[in-house]
């Protein structure tokens, strides 16, 4: 055993690994996030259903009300990703140590993304089984290729908004309130990017301006995200 | 350390009477903490030495966990000067963070994680390879053979044994204990005794309630009523009585 009060600061890629093993375990045991996300997206689309009147979406529509469910789907998971720490006190816990604090950054921000793309599995088949008009298959590369540069938007704003909101006793309103209109641009430029490759008729090429604009949103609220973390982590 | 000058609860750090020179662990100068509009703590100023302890006691609401949270860097000083360790608050919280040991109200470990992977999660933290520090400790506090049940099918006694292990697994300097013996019968109480006790070697601050026990523990005595610096004074040169007092 060490002299006491000789502290060594831990590489950051072990603290990081022994916060994902965490956010995994807590998950997996207390099924509070991913459950709600993917439930909320397979009843929205079968409410869609009813509501529009029509058996098949396709293009504009089908874009937007898959994007429109995923965003608020994804709400659940922000509001969730760092309650466990609040209320348990991880935030303390982690702040205690010498732990480099981008760490919890990237754990959070590679959870959430874990949580998006489970809920992806469900509820994209969930959305081509129940509404979708043009098949699934042709739209399928396209798609992901859109969903990962939504779900990278998400994830950064999402963990900035989550770790903002947490500390204050009115986190499940102002995660949403702040959240959403950050989350405008992303659903605004996911939905146009996606519309082509949902068309009724075939799947069209991807519209590249869409992409880059997403794509550079992604890039500025990741710097800021990772600038601005570290403080909102502390009194 | 002079023990007969801890015994006498000198206030400043270095004013050893027979001259061995004593290094401040905690240095406060007019601290000063306010949440919004209130004041939670005003204008304390103490010294407290390296392997000394020091017990804080007073009403609830009168800023003692406010008072462990700023020297855990949790919280940041409205005003004054706050040295940890020898290092100056909050400008170096960097320094002194994995060398402070914290045991407050709540215990810091994840519900839904076992004791050793609560452990595990920590000591990766604190840059604490392998299992035998983590072993030895749930040992100390004989959690050994629970130690792989989520905590949220464990007794709050059996979570404060493991939040001990937790507190101690990355060997620290200083020991913040807010009232650490809650939850814990008296052979709990008595088995975390050389760990967190004076026994420990460590520099300690404690909060409690019981001014026959503070008087036992400590070498010099806060008392803080609505934030203000009420009594600081030596153990040795208090009794029980006077402590009580603080909370009428």
């Amino acid at each position: 055993m060490s002299a006491p009060g000789a502290a060594v600061a831990p590489r950051t890629h072990v603290v990081l690994a022994a916060l994902l093993r965490k956010e995994l375990r807590v998950e997996l045991r207390s099924f509070e996030a991913v459950p709600a996300m993917s439930l909320f997206s397979v009843t929205t689309f079968v409410l869609f259903h009813f509501a529009l009147s029509r058996n098949t979406l396709s293009g504009d529509l089908a874009s937007g009300v898959l994007w429109v469910t995923l965003l608020f789907a994804a709400m659940l998971g922000i509001n969730r990703l760092f309650v466990a720490d609040a209320e348990q006190g991880g935030f303390d816990g982690f702040l205690l140590s010498p732990a480099d604090r981008s760490a919890l950054l990237y754990a959070k921000a590679l959870t959430l993304l874990a949580y998006l793309v489970v809920l992806e599995l469900v509820a994209v088949p969930a959305f081509a089984l129940l509404l979708l008009g043009p098949a699934l298959w042709p739209a399928l590369p396209g798609l992901l290729v859109v969903l990962a540069l939504g779900d990278l938007g998400v994830v950064v704003i999402g963990t900035l908004v989550g770790a903002l909101a947490v500390r204050t006793s009115v986190r499940d309103l102002l995660g949403p309130m702040i959240s959403l209109p950050l989350l405008v641009p992303v659903l605004l430029c996911a939905a146009r990017a996606s519309s082509p490759v949902l068309a009724a008729t075939r799947a069209g090429p991807l519209p590249l301006r869409w992409l880059v604009t997403l794509a550079l949103y992604d890039l500025v609220f990741g710097l800021i995200t990772f600038a601005v973390f570290d403080f909102l982590l502390e009194d | 350390m002079c023990a007969r000058c801890r015994r006498a609860g000198r206030r400043r750090a270095g004013a050893s009477r027979c001259g061995v020179a004593i290094l401040a662990a905690i240095e406060l100068r007019g601290l000063t903490r306010r949440y919004g509009e209130r004041v939670a703590l005003a204008d304390v100023t103490l010294s407290l030495a390296t392997g000394q302890t020091l017990a804080v006691l007073g009403p609830n609401g009168a800023g003692k966990t406010t008072l462990l949270r700023l020297l855990a860097t949790l919280l940041r000083p409205h005003g004054g000067v706050v040295e940890v360790l020898g290092h100056p608050l909050p400008k170096e919280n960097w320094a002194v963070r994995g060398r402070i040991g914290l045991l407050g109200h709540e215990p810091l470990l994840y519900r839904e994680l076992s004791a050793r992977e609560n452990l595990a999660l920590h000591g990766a933290l604190h840059g604490v390879t392998g299992t035998r520090r983590s072993e030895e400790l749930l040992a100390a506090v004989a959690m050994e053979r629970r130690a792989d049940e989520p905590l949220r099918t464990l007794s709050r006694g059996m979570v404060q044994r493991v939040a001990v292990a937790r507190t101690l697994l990355h060997d620290p300097a200083l020991l913040l204990l807010d009232e650490p013996r809650a939850n814990l019968d008296p052979a709990a109480s008595e088995l975390v005794e050389p760990l967190i006790g004076r026994a420990s070697g460590r520099t300690r601050v404690i909060v409690s309630h019981d001014p026959a026990g503070v008087l036992a523990e400590a070498d010099l005595v806060l008392g803080l009523v609505r934030g203000r610096v009420a009594l600081l004074a030596g153990a040795a040169e208090l009794d029980a009585a006077a402590l009580t007092e603080l909370y009428r």
